[in-house]
């Protein structure tokens, strides 16, 4: 097989740092191959993710809903009414409301926490490795698995009440329709903190030295560094915290179903996401739930924007 | 699906900060550090112990005293009652089908991608990994109806292993990895063995994969994760107990069928143990593998 005379340029258009490929058997096969290597990646993206999206979109304008394989309904358009309802159904805006209380409580016990932790574990200090490791078991362990042991801890005859002792609510944490969307934040917490912690451990080392060396000649104490240096310096990494909290916050799914036992009384502890599992799989009703995931994104979106902007707030 | 998962390979090991200058006795301030850290230690991995000794007494002990274990309260029964209720077997069997294939096609189709967005030039490249950094972005809660519709009413993949595996066969996290992987190996490497007459198949596999190997022994680990934990998707999909992975079976024996056991905690929490200690056996002995510096840059970008 000869080389081609006449070599056609590399690939036009594609922003690339490496310099044109010079030898080579064969130009135009390698960019078939190329075509050939990256093509289950492309119909992956088209066929899971670009069309179901498309897909659920289109569905949340038409009145769709299951039917028997095979037959043959009638599937109108809507417009907007799929939203409309959403908008105005008691359930769907209480599971709106439960996420704001998730947030409320979770963010904040979230950053608190983790950020006093990373600084604690940031020094020379004894069973460092050991700490890492010990905050992070519970983040790579299955929701399942840890859900089982808290229901056993939070049960109305479990530890947590025995300790309580005469303190203990009535009715106990899981079935109490004040305390089951607070009990589930702080399992989330719980769950979630060793990956924030590792977040904050790593933007610590980004903060320059230099500047705690400054903060002491102009007399800064341990809290004075830390406000003024350490704070602002991770602030990156608290922006990203916030967002990933946010979005766990807005997929919660296992929680509510398994350890509040299926929304908790009177759907306190019901998440967006579980009301469209009742209402697009359970009752059939799919062109509502695709409306309920729209609306879910786009709460999603303004609620990071505006999480992005408070946790910049003050450190301008 | 899993991409907070992939920022576990960014933490870099830290250098202890020194320079400040010592305002208490070192070892005060030792002390001081690690009094909230075993606090934190213990609020941490207290439920684990705690799920060991609760799968293990034969009448559940709630009190303060029952944490401690009580020689004359302890059994292997709840084992055998979980085993019973919901086929322990089969659900692991079910839970390692679908794990190993997520891992296999993960590495096979991302080394693939990430090979050819790296090193193979082409058009459209760019727009190829433009839609990898996109889904990261994207809302895996939009996607729970229309991928139900489609995979489980149209294609009737529901109780099947297919329909649990596709959503996860191919992650945008790998694929971003092998690619900063490859993009930052010398170019003439790949020079060298085209001007001896390898086909790119036979470089990917001779020369960028034994290469890339600690790489993919982190994907593998992150990977495995995923699928082993997951809830929400193959409880979507399967309603036949045989084709349940452990996660789904076991929730669904706390939910629905544990009012009727003796002694429903211990069975719950013996089930628990058995769906925890894979991963978790696995984090330790690899946890080095979670942190590599060097993919750390990488996820960055």
């Amino acid at each position: 097989m000869a080389v081609a005379a006449e070599v056609p340029p590399p690939a036009a258009g594609v922003a690339t740092a490496t310099p044109a490929p010079t030898g080579g058997r064969n130009p135009r096969r390698r960019q078939l191959t190329g075509y050939l290597f990256v093509s289950p990646w492309v119909a992956f993206f088209v066929g899971i993710y670009a069309f179901p999206l498309g897909f659920a979109v289109w569905m949340s304008f038409y009145e769709y809903f299951f039917a028997a394989p095979g037959a043959d309904v009638d599937r109108p358009f809507v417009g907007l009414d799929n939203y409309r309802d959403a908008l105005t159904d008691p359930q769907v805006r209480q599971s709106f409301g439960n996420v704001i209380v998730f947030l409320v409580i979770n963010v904040p016990l979230t950053v608190v926490v983790a950020i006093g932790l990373a600084v604690a574990l940031n020094a020379a200090i004894p069973f460092r490795a050991f700490f890492r490791t010990a905050y992070f078991v519970p983040y790579v362990t299955a929701s399942v698995a840890t859900i089982a042991v808290w229901l056993w801890l939070f049960s109305s005859n479990g530890l947590v009440n025995k300790l309580l002792g005469p303190a203990a609510p009535d009715p106990p944490f899981l079935i109490n329709s004040t305390l089951a969307m607070p009990t589930i934040a702080v399992y989330v917490a719980w769950k979630q903190l060793g990956l924030y912690v590792l977040l904050y451990l790593a933007a610590l080392q980004n903060v320059p030295k230099e500047l705690y060396e400054a903060a002491g000649i102009d007399g800064a104490g341990r809290w004075g560094k830390f406000r003024n240096v350490t704070w602002p310096g991770v602030r990156p990494a608290t922006t990203l915290i916030v967002v990933l909290s946010v979005i766990t916050g807005s997929n919660l799914f296992t929680e509510p179903y398994l350890l509040t036992g299926g929304g908790g009384p009177n759907g306190a502890s019901a998440s967006p996401v579980f009301v469209l599992y009742q209402r697009g799989i359970e009752q059939g009703d799919a062109g509502f739930a695709a409306a309920i995931g729209v609306l879910l994104v786009i709460f999603v979106a303004i609620v990071s924007v505006l999480a992005k902007y408070l946790s910049e707030w003050g450190t301008k | 699906m899993t991409d907070t998962t992939a920022v576990v390979a960014e933490v870099v090991e830290p250098a202890a900060t020194a320079g400040q200058p010592p305002q208490r006795p070192r070892h005060q301030r030792t002390i001081l550090r690690l009094v909230p850290l075993t606090i934190g230690a213990f609020v941490f991995l207290f439920p684990f112990y705690y799920m060991l000794i609760g799968s293990l007494q034969e009448e559940p002990d709630t009190s303060v005293g029952g944490a401690f274990p009580n020689p004359g309260n302890l059994t292997t029964n709840n084992y055998s009652d979980i085993n019973g209720s919901i086929g322990l077997l089969q659900s692991l069997v079910n839970s390692g089908i679908f794990t190993a294939a997520v891992v296999f096609s993960t590495l096979f189709f991302g080394l693939l991608a990430g090979y050819s967005l790296a090193v193979l030039h082409y058009r459209g490249r760019g727009v190829a990994f433009a839609t990898v950094l996109l889904v990261q972005t994207l809302p895996f809660q939009l996607l729970i109806i229309p991928l139900y519709v489609l995979l489980v009413r149209d294609y009737g993949l529901g109780d099947t292993y297919l329909g649990m595996i596709l959503p996860f066969a191919i992650s945008a996290v790998a694929v971003f990895i092998f690619r900063q992987f490859f993009l930052q190996l010398p170019v003439e490497l790949f020079e060298a063995a085209r001007i001896d007459g390898a086909s790119e198949f036979a470089i990917l596999r001779r020369i960028a994969i034994p290469l890339a190997r600690p790489v993919i022994l982190t994907v593998t680990l992150l990977t495995f994760i995923g699928p082993w934990n997951e809830f929400l998707w193959p409880f979507l999909v399967t309603k036949q107990t045989d084709m349940q992975p452990l996660a789904v079976s076991l929730a669904n024996y706390i939910s629905n069928l544990a009012s009727r056991a003796a002694n429903p905690f211990g069975a719950i929490l013996a089930g628990a143990c058995v769906l925890a200690a894979p991963v978790i056996a696995l984090f330790i002995v690899f946890q080095r593998h979670f942190t590599p510096s060097d993919i750390g840059s990488g996820v960055k970008g």
